[in-house]
């Protein structure tokens, strides 16, 4: 019987016929972790006794949740991951260089590679074709110290795509829509595979918002065939030499089929606390908000940046509702510069962040306050996330953050454009 | 080998406990200082948690317990708080490979049957949950063999530390 992406990238990584149940150990083509979670990692990995990154070049530390630091023990923090770079010659990307996942889809994810990273949303890379997904620190200390780990190779969920969107909605809705239909553990364990004849409409900076969020719905790795769309991602990223095709057999196996109809969907929001807690935004409409936070691993891209700015050209956000902006990556913010639209936004009133996690995770630059509501483009609403468990989050597509920056009330962003 | 067995209390929690429930993203800054994070364990999902918590007790929740973010202080900052094994009716996947990458025991299994403050034995060696106070037995999931040799080791570190590579066994 045919294999699926997840069973034939890891068929091929760990040479040995990968089938969905089947316990594999893999070399891994990168093993990465993030500011917040690598502290822990490199204590594992010394305590373990190892003093090698068994391929330092396949190694990377991201300084992005962080960043720039708002406190002396996260400053040490970022010394003692600078030190581990500087002493097992593995890359570092430093503060303002942007989000990991951004940089790991720019910089290194190739089709077929196993990725691992110390982050959840490591499942980004699945856009390009990478079996990629998040674990805790001690095994990524482990991935770097062998340079290989262990999987349980996944079941897997067949999401056949179909249509086109009509105006106004965009792959964010789409993944809420999903994680809405899934449940917040409907996936949990398994591989969600993209396909359907859809795939050709959709550009890999979109099917980064859609893998993105894979792990909201439990998911272990969202994957997406490599095709033109990939080929032509790699070129603008100077890495043509990266591309490999890779698709799924015709013949195979799937634990579920789910179709899903683009022209259907409508702009979608997830409602406080949990992402698949998720409903058309027409009946979020009218919602008075304090923030609304663009950016993130989910839609922080120069295309999330070029939709918010075509609805904010030439207007103000509303007065009671701040608007912050964090382009994911450096490329990210010289190419909006570049653009305009920077400008735009700075002029609509919008207050850029430095690339990098910014508001995401509460720690610093965004805070909420006591029952405040915060309309963001991450992935996670869960209380607390922004810092304080009495504020809420609705989860949206940058469109839809941009049209209720205006209106400082959520708002469909149809009603605008 | 006699069969390992836990006694203790159940402390009860709902479902969809998530990482920044457990421990949130705002204490980043304490990451580098376990002790002191451990003592916001839980802080959002049940404030008494820590003050409540006695050495050997167990986390009982609902289901898909641990959603969220990588960060493995999740199941250090539980286990330094003094819990013996959490009790789900299904947990998130990073979650529960961290939690056996620390040594601690997560079982899968209908947890309605367990009410807060309930006295628990669990056989560790079959996944037997047995409710003290209700008289009522549960079976567990089965863990892969894999994992429930980094679990005997008492979590990843030690497991590596000991076997150098993963051992695999055909079954
Ligand atoms: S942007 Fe948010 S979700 Fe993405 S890696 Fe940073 S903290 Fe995590």
């Amino acid at each position: 019987m045919g294999k699926t992406l997840a069973e034939k990238i890891l068929t091929a990584r760990a040479k040995t016929d990968a089938r969905a149940g089947d316990i594999v150990v893999a070399n891994v083509d990168l093993a990465f972790v993030q500011d917040t979670t690598g502290p822990l990692t490199v204590r594992q990995f010394k305590e373990s006794g190892f003093r090698k990154v068994a391929e330092p070049q396949n190694a990377v530390i991201f300084l992005d949740h962080a960043a720039p630091s708002p406190a002396r023990q996260l400053s040490n923090d970022h010394m003692l991951l600078r030190r581990f770079a500087h002493e097992t010659s593995c890359h570092i990307y430093e503060v303002g260089d942007g989000v990991c996942h951004q940089l790991v889809a720019e910089r290194f994810a190739r089709p077929g590679d196993i990725i691992v990273g110390s982050d959840s949303h490591t499942v980004t890379a699945g856009a390009l074709g990478a079996f990629a997904t998040g674990m805790g620190s001690s095994d990524v200390a482990v991935a770097l110290a062998l340079g290989k780990t262990w999987f349980r190779v996944p079941e897997t969920f067949f999401i056949n795509l179909k249509g086109v969107f009509s105006t106004g909605v965009y792959a964010k809705d789409l993944i809420l829509y999903l994680i809405g239909q899934l449940g917040a553990d409907g996936a949990t364990y398994k591989a969600l595979e993209f396909g359907g004849e859809a795939l050709a409409h959709i550009a890999v900076p979109e099917r980064l918002t859609i893998a993105n969020m894979a792990v909201e719905a439990g998911a272990k790795v969202g994957l997406f065939p490599s095709d033109e769309a990939t080929q032509e991602f790699l070129a603008a990223q100077n890495r043509s030499d990266s591309y490999r095709p890779l698709y799924p057999d015709a013949d195979a196996h799937y634990e579920r089929l789910i179709s899903l109809n683009m022209a259907e969907l409508e702009p979608m929001a997830s409602f406080p606390h949990t992402v698949d807690n998720a409903f058309p935004v027409s009946l979020a409409r009218g919602i008075k908000i304090q923030q609304v936070f663009i950016g993130t691993c989910t839609n922080g891209r120069l295309e999330d940046l070029a939709v918010a700015t075509s609805i904010l050209q030439g207007k103000k956000r509303s007065p009671d509702t701040r608007l912050l902006v964090a382009p994911a990556s450096r490329q990210v913010l010289t190419q909006a510069m570049d653009n305009g639209y920077i400008k735009t936004l700075i002029e609509a009133g919008a207050v850029i962040l430095p690339p990098g996690c910014a508001a995401c995770l509460g720690l610093h630059q965004g805070v909420l306050g006591d029952g405040e509501i915060c309309l963001s483009t991450a992935n996670r609403n869960f209380r607390g996330r922004m810092g304080n468990p009495e504020a809420m989050i609705y989860l949206a597509s940058p469109a839809t953050a941009a049209a209720s920056a205006i209106r400082g009330e959520i708002t469909d962003p149809r009603e605008i454009m | 080998m006699p069969d390992i067995i836990l006694k203790g209390e159940a402390i009860k929690l709902g479902d969809n406990i998530s990482t920044d429930l457990i421990i949130p993203g705002r204490y980043a800054h304490l990451r580098s200082n376990l002790p002191q994070l451990a003592k916001h364990a839980l802080e959002d999902a049940d404030p008494t948690f820590v003050s409540r918590v006695r050495p050997g007790d167990f986390l009982v929740a609902g289901k898909n317990f641990g959603l969220g973010s990588s960060r493995e202080h999740a199941p250090v900052v539980i286990k330094m708080a003094g819990i013996s094994a959490i009790l789900a009716k299904s947990a998130a996947r990073i979650f529960f490979r961290n939690a056996i990458n620390q040594g601690m025991p997560v079982l899968l299994c209908d947890t309605d049957k367990i009410s807060d403050g309930d006295q628990l034995e669990i056989n560790l060696s079959h996944g037997a949950v047995t409710n003290l106070t209700s008289g009522a037995k549960l079976s567990c999931s089965k863990t892969p063999p894999l994992m429930s040799a980094i679990l005997g080791e008492g979590g990843l570190i030690p497991y590596i530390q000991k076997h150098k590579d993963f051992v695999i066994t055909k079954h």
